[in-house]
C-alpha cells in the first residue's frame, strides 16, 4: 500500500516533479562532481605541468586544450578540474561543518528554552555583530599561507550563525505541536526528543540552507583566493586560478574566462537545486496526498 | 420550480488534472436555486461540496478546470461564457461569497472599514466618503456595535463572531441576488453560531436574496434551509425538502448520516456508523459510487443510478427508488 | 467541595484542587510588565475509575489548558493534582516519568498530533521503549496487537502518516496513548475535526475501549451533542472556571446556570419541526484578560434575576440539587435537610 516503500520509488516521484532548470542543475552538479573526482583520470596532463614554455604559452582554446593554456604553458582545463576539487571539497566539507554545528546550537537552545536560550541567543548576537568577511581576511592575512583543513575549519566556524537562528525557530515552533507534546506525556525526556522529534523535521530548512551555502562558499572561498588569501599553489582553486588570469587578462582572455565560467555557472546551479529543494520540502505536500 | 430559477447549474464538471491522475471532483452537479430561497448543500469531506461553490464563481485554479458542456445560468446568462472582465462584475455584486475562517479572508493591513468600503469603490466607483459612509450603515445592519469607531479597527482586534459579521457585510453591501455561505458558522462557538445564524435569517428576510448554505452540520440544516441537497463522491445523491430529508431520507447516505450523528435528547448505546472509507476523486467506483458502503446493494448497483423522483420535489440517485422492496431490514442489518 | 456528585462511596481516580494557570502576553524588550490572562482560575474537580467526565465550554474557557495542566504538560501555578494518591504536581521528574504510564493524552488534530518522519509503527513503539515494557520482535507484535485493536490492519505499521486520513490518525493516536497501559486518559477534542460518519467510528471505538479496559476519560469537547453521547457527567467552564457540574442526565435536563441554558438552547438540533426557546447571548465573550468583576459572565447573562449583586460577589459552586453543582447566587438550592 506504500507508494514509497523503497527510497528509489520516493526519489523518481521527486525526480519528475522537477522542471528543467532544476533537472539540468542536478545533472550538472553531478557530472561535476564526478569528473571532479576522476580529474587524473580524465586529464592527460598534470595541473601544475609546464608543457612546453616556449611553444605552449598563452595558446587560446583549441582541440589538444580545450580551455587553452597560461602564462606558464599549463593546460587551463586540467588546472580547472583540480581546482574544483579543492573549491567544491572546502565548501562541502565547511558547509557541512556549519550546518553540523548551527543546527547542534540551535536545537540545544530551543530545547532546554528559558534562561539558556536567552543566554545562548544573546552571545550569538555577539558574534554575529563582527563581519565574517573582514575577520577572515584578518586572520588568513595574518596566517599566511594557510593549509586547506584549516581554511574549511575557519570557513565552518563562521558561517553557522543564520543557520543556528533558522533551525532555532523551526524547533520552537515545532516544540508546541501535538506530536512533541505527546512524547513528552509519554515520558520521553528532552534527548528523546531532540534527536528524535525535533531534529528529523527541522532537517529540511537546514538541507535548503546547506545547498545554497555551497554556492555561497565557492564564491567568499574564490574571492578570498582572489585577494591572494586562500589556497595557495601548488594546487590552486578556482579562486586563485580566476586571480592568475585577471593578472594577464589582456590577450589571454580565456585563462579568466572560464574559471570565472566554472564558479558563476556551479554557484548558479547550487541556487537552482537549493530553491526546488526548498520547493518540495514545503509541509504542503506532506499532507494530503 | 415554477418561475425560472435565480441560479441554475446544469451538468457541472469540475476535474483536477493532477500527476496522480484525474480527480473529478465535481462530476455531473446539476442545481436549482430560487429567488429568496435558502438552499443547503451538505456532505462531508472530498464530496465536492466547496468546489462546487468556487466553480459558480469560477474560481477554480489550476490544476482544477471546469469542464466543458457545464452550464451555469444566472439570472439569464451562463456564467461560463463571460469573459474575466464581465465575470468579475458578478462577484461581490451580484453573487457574493462568505467563507469559513474570517481571519484568513480579510486583510490584516487594512482597517474593517477599507474592506467593506472598497467593494463600493470596485463595483459602484461610489467616492471615498460615500463609500465609508455605506460601509459604516451596512456595520450597523450587521449589528455590529459602534459602527462607526468599529469601521477603524484592524481585522485581528475583532473577535471571531465580530470577523464574520464584517464578512456578511461585505457580502450585502451591493445586495447581491445570491449569497453563498461556505460553513460560514464552523469556526465559531455554539453561541456566537446561534447569533450569526439568526443574522443571517434576518438579513435574508430584509434583502431577500437567496442563500446556498455548505454545510456539513445537519442542524444547522435543519434550522436554516427549506431545501436540502446531499452529495457523495461528486454527485448529487439527494435533493429534497429540508421536512422530508430528516423524516424520510431516501438514500442510504443520507440515511447513514442522521444515524451516524449524536443527537441531543436521544441517546443511545452505539452510533450506527457507516462502514469503510470515502473513495478518492481519482478513482470512483463503476457504477453506483456509494455500493461499497451501502448495506442495501445487490447486482444492480453495478449500474451507476440516475437521479429520480420518489416524491414532489424529492429526488434519489439510488436503485432503490425503483425497487423499493429491497429496502429491508436484514440488508440494514448486515451494516 | 463537600459531596462530589457520584461519590456513592468510590475513590477518586484523579483529584483537582484550586487549579491555576496565568499566562503573561510579554511586553517590552526584555518581555516585563504584559498582560495576565488567568486561563485556568481554580479549577476543582475528580474524575472516578472507568467514568467519563466531559469538561465543555466555548473556546478560551481555559479547558484545553486544564487538560493539559492535569498531565502537567503544562507547568501550573498553583493547586494540586491527586493521581493515584499522589500529588503530580510535586513529583520529580523520574517519578513523574513513572507515573506517565498511567495518564495519557490524545489530542484534536490528526494532522500535526502524529510525527511526520516517523512511521505509525514507531509512533505507536515509543511509549514501550521508553518505559521498557517490550523490545525488539516482542514490542512490534504489541505495536501490531495495539493497531488492530484501534480498527487499523498490523501491516500498516510500516506506512506514514500522510498515507492514511484524519480519522486513521486519530486511531493512530489512540493507539499510541494506549500503548503504555494507562489508567486514565485526556480526550482533547478527539472527534473535533472528522467528519460525521468518521467521528461516530472513533466515539464507539472510545466506548468500546473504556469498557474493555477500565479507563477514564476527562473527554474535552464544545459539541453538546457529541458529550451527551459520551460522558457520564458534565463540567462547564467559562473564562477559566468551572460554573457547572452534574450528572449528564442532570445537566441536560434542568441545567442550573444560565449559561448552561443559553448554551444547550445554542446547539442547532437536526429537526426542522422543532421550534425551541432559543436563548440567544448579547455580545462576545470577554477579554480574558479584563474578566468581569463578581459572576464573570453577568454582563452577558439573559436570566431576568440578574441584578447588582451579581458584579459584587464571585459566585461559589454551590450544591443545587444532589450531585449537581453550579456557580450562580440567584438559583436556588433544592437540597432537602436529607440530602446534606
Amino acid at each position: 500500500m506504500s507508494e514509497f516503500a523503497e527510497p528509489a520509488g520516493a526519489a523518481r516521484a521527486w525526480w519528475t516533479r522537477l522542471d528543467v532548470a532544476s533537472r539540468v542543475s542536478l545533472a550538472a552538479l553531478t557530472a561535476l562532481t564526478v569528473a571532479a573526482l576522476a580529474a587524473p583520470l580524465l586529464s592527460p596532463y598534470e595541473p601544475s605541468q609546464q608543457l612546453d614554455i616556449i611553444a605552449l604559452k598563452d595558446v587560446p582554446p583549441r582541440l589538444a586544450h580545450p580551455f587553452g593554456t597560461d602564462h606558464y604553458s599549463r593546460d587551463l582545463l586540467t588546472r580547472v578540474l583540480f581546482g574544483a576539487r579543492v573549491s567544491l571539497s572546502v565548501a562541502t566539507l565547511a558547509v557541512l561543518m556549519s550546518a553540523f554545528v548551527g543546527t547542534a546550537y540551535g536545537l540545544v537552545a530551543a530545547t532546554l528554552g528559558g534562561r539558556v536560550d536567552a543566554v545562548l541567543m544573546r552571545l550569538l548576537d555577539a558574534m554575529l555583530a563582527v563581519p565574517r568577511v573582514l575577520l577572515l581576511i584578518a586572520v588568513l592575512a595574518l596566517w599566511s599561507p594557510v593549509p586547506l583543513p584549516a581554511l574549511v575549519v575557519l570557513l565552518g566556524l563562521t558561517g553557522w550563525f543564520d543557520v543556528s537562528r533558522l533551525v532555532r525557530a523551526e524547533a520552537l515552533s515545532l516544540r508546541e505541536r501535538e506530536f512533541v507534546v505527546a512524547a513528552r506525556s509519554l515520558g520521553a525526556h528532552r534527548g528523546r526528543l531532540m534527536l528524535r522529534h525535533l531534529l528529523p523535521n527541522v532537517l529540511g530548512p537546514v538541507i535548503v540552507a546547506t545547498t545554497l551555502g555551497v554556492g555561497n562558499i565557492i564564491v567568499l572561498e574564490a574571492g578570498l583566493s582572489f585577494l591572494g588569501l586562500g589556497a595557495r599553489e601548488p594546487v590552486p582553486s578556482w579562486g586563485t586560478l580566476f586571480f592568475e588570469g585577471t593578472e594577464a587578462f589582456i590577450g589571454t582572455w580565456w585563462a579568466a574566462l572560464f574559471p570565472g565560467l566554472a564558479i558563476v555557472g556551479t554557484v548558479l546551479c547550487c541556487n537552482i537545486l537549493g530553491d526546488a529543494l526548498r520547493r518540495s520540502l514545503d509541509p504542503r505536500h506532506l499532507h494530503r496526498s | 420550480m415554477t418561475h425560472t430559477p435565480l441560479l441554475a447549474i446544469e451538468n457541472l464538471r469540475t476535474y483536477f488534472h493532477t500527476d496522480a491522475g484525474v480527480a473529478r471532483a465535481v462530476d455531473g452537479v446539476s442545481l436549482a436555486i430560487a429567488p429568496g430561497e435558502t438552499v443547503g448543500l451538505v456532505g462531508e469531506s472530498g464530496c465536492g461540496k466547496t468546489v462546487t461553490a468556487l466553480s459558480i464563481l469560477r474560481l477554480v485554479a489550476p490544476p482544477g478546470r471546469i469542464e466543458s458542456g457545464s452550464r451555469i445560468v444566472f439570472e439569464g446568462r451562463d456564467l461560463m461564457e463571460l469573459r474575466e472582465s464581465d465575470i468579475r462584475r458578478v462577484r461581490g455584486n451580484r453573487i457574493a461569497m462568505i467563507f469559513q475562517e474570517p481571519m484568513t479572508a480579510l486583510n490584516p493591513v487594512f482597517t474593517v472599514g477599507d474592506q467593506v468600503a472598497e467593494v463600493a469603490r470596485i463595483h459602484d466607483a461610489a467616492p471615498r466618503k460615500a463609500a465609508w459612509q455605506r460601509a459604516v450603515d451596512m456595520l450597523e445592519q450587521v449589528g455590529i456595535p459602534e459602527p462607526g469607531l468599529r469601521a477603524r479597527d484592524y481585522p485581528h482586534q475583532l473577535s471571531g463572531g465580530m470577523r464574520q459579521r464584517v464578512m456578511i457585510a461585505m457580502a450585502l453591501m451591493m445586495k447581491p441576488a445570491l449569497v453563498i455561505a461556505d460553513e460560514p458558522t464552523t469556526a465559531l462557538d455554539v453561541t456566537i453560531q446561534a447569533q450569526i445564524l439568526d443574522l443571517l435569517r434576518g438579513l435574508q428576510k430584509r434583502f431577500g436574496m437567496s442563500l446556498l448554505l455548505i454545510t456539513h452540520d445537519m442542524g444547522v440544516v435543519a434550522e436554516m434551509a427549506s431545501r436540502v441537497v446531499v452529495m457523495y463522491g461528486g454527485e448529487v445523491v439527494e435533493e429534497a425538502p429540508v421536512a422530508r430529508i430528516f423524516s424520510q431520507p431516501q438514500h442510504p447516505y443520507t440515511e447513514g448520516l442522521l444515524a451516524a450523528m449524536p443527537r441531543m435528547g436521544r441517546a443511545q448505546e452505539r452510533l450506527t456508523t457507516i462502514p469503510g472509507t470515502v473513495p478518492p476523486p481519482t478513482d470512483w467506483p463503476d457504477g453506483c459510487r456509494f455500493r461499497d458502503r451501502c448495506s442495501y446493494a445487490w447486482e444492480k448497483a453495478s449500474e451507476h443510478p440516475a437521479l429520480t423522483q420518489v416524491a414532489p420535489g424529492h429526488f434519489a440517485r439510488c436503485h432503490l427508488a425503483l425497487e423499493p422492496q429491497r429496502r429491508t431490514k436484514a440488508g440494514a442489518a448486515r451494516g | 467541595m463537600s459531596r462530589i456528585p457520584g461519590a456513592e462511596g468510590r475513590e477518586p481516580l484523579l483529584r483537582v484542587r484550586n487549579l491555576t494557570k496565568t499566562f503573561t502576553r510579554p511586553r517590552g524588550l526584555f518581555g516585563g510588565g504584559g498582560e495576565t490572562v488567568r486561563a485556568v482560575d481554580g479549577v476543582s474537580f475528580d474524575v472516578f475509575p472507568g467514568e467519563t467526565l466531559a469538561l465543555v465550554g466555548e473556546s478560551g474557557c481555559g479547558k484545553t489548558t486544564t487538560g493539559r495542566a492535569v498531565l502537567r504538560l503544562v507547568e501550573p501555578d498553583a493547586g494540586e493534582v491527586i493521581f493515584d494518591g499522589k500529588d503530580i504536581l510535586k513529583l520529580a521528574s523520574e517519578p513523574l516519568r513513572k507515573l506517565r504510564r498511567r495518564m495519557q493524552i490524545v489530542f484534536q488534530d490528526p494532522y500535526s498530533s502524529l510525527n511526520p518522519r516517523m512511521t505509525i509503527g514507531q509512533t505507536v513503539r515509543e511509549g514501550l521503549i521508553i518505559h521498557g515494557i517490550a523490545e525488539g520482535a516482542d514490542a512490534d507484535t504489541r505495536v501490531r496487537q495495539l493497531l488492530e485493536e484501534v480498527g487499523l490492519r498490523g501491516e500498516y505499521a510500516g506506512m506514514y502518516p500522510h498515507e492514511f486520513s484524519g480519522g486513521q490518525r486519530q486511531r493512530v493516536g489512540i493507539a499510541r496513548a494506549l500503548s503504555v497501559e494507562p489508567a486514565f486518559i485526556v480526550c482533547d477534542e478527539p472527534v473535533s475535526a472528522l467528519d460525521v460518519s468518521v467521528q461516530a467510528q472513533v466515539l464507539n471505538l472510545l466506548q468500546d475501549l473504556q469498557r474493555d479496559r477500565g479507563l477514564a476519560f476527562l473527554f474535552i469537547a464544545h459539541d453538546l451533542s457529541v458529550v451527551e453521547h459520551i460522558a457520564d457527567r458534565v463540567a462547564v467552564m467559562y473564562l477559566g472556571r468551572i460554573v457547572e457540574t452534574a450528572s449528564r442526565d442532570a445537566l441536560y435536563g434542568t441545567p442550573r446556570m444560565p449559561y448552561t441554558r443559553a448554551l444547550l438552547s445554542a446547539v442547532p438540533v437536526p429537526d426542522p419541526a422543532a421550534r425551541r426557546e432559543r436563548v440567544v447571548l448579547a455580545g462576545d465573550a470577554p477579554s480574558p484578560t479584563r474578566p468581569p468583576a463578581g459572576c464573570v459572565f453577568h454582563p452577558r447573562c439573559p436570566d431576568p434575576r440578574r441584578d447588582a449583586s451579581c458584579s459584587a460577589t464571585v459566585p461559589p459552586l454551590e450544591e443545587k440539587a444532589r450531585a449537581h453543582f453550579a456557580a450562580c447566587i440567584k438559583e436556588p438550592s433544592s437540597l432537602t435537610p436529607r440530602d446534606q
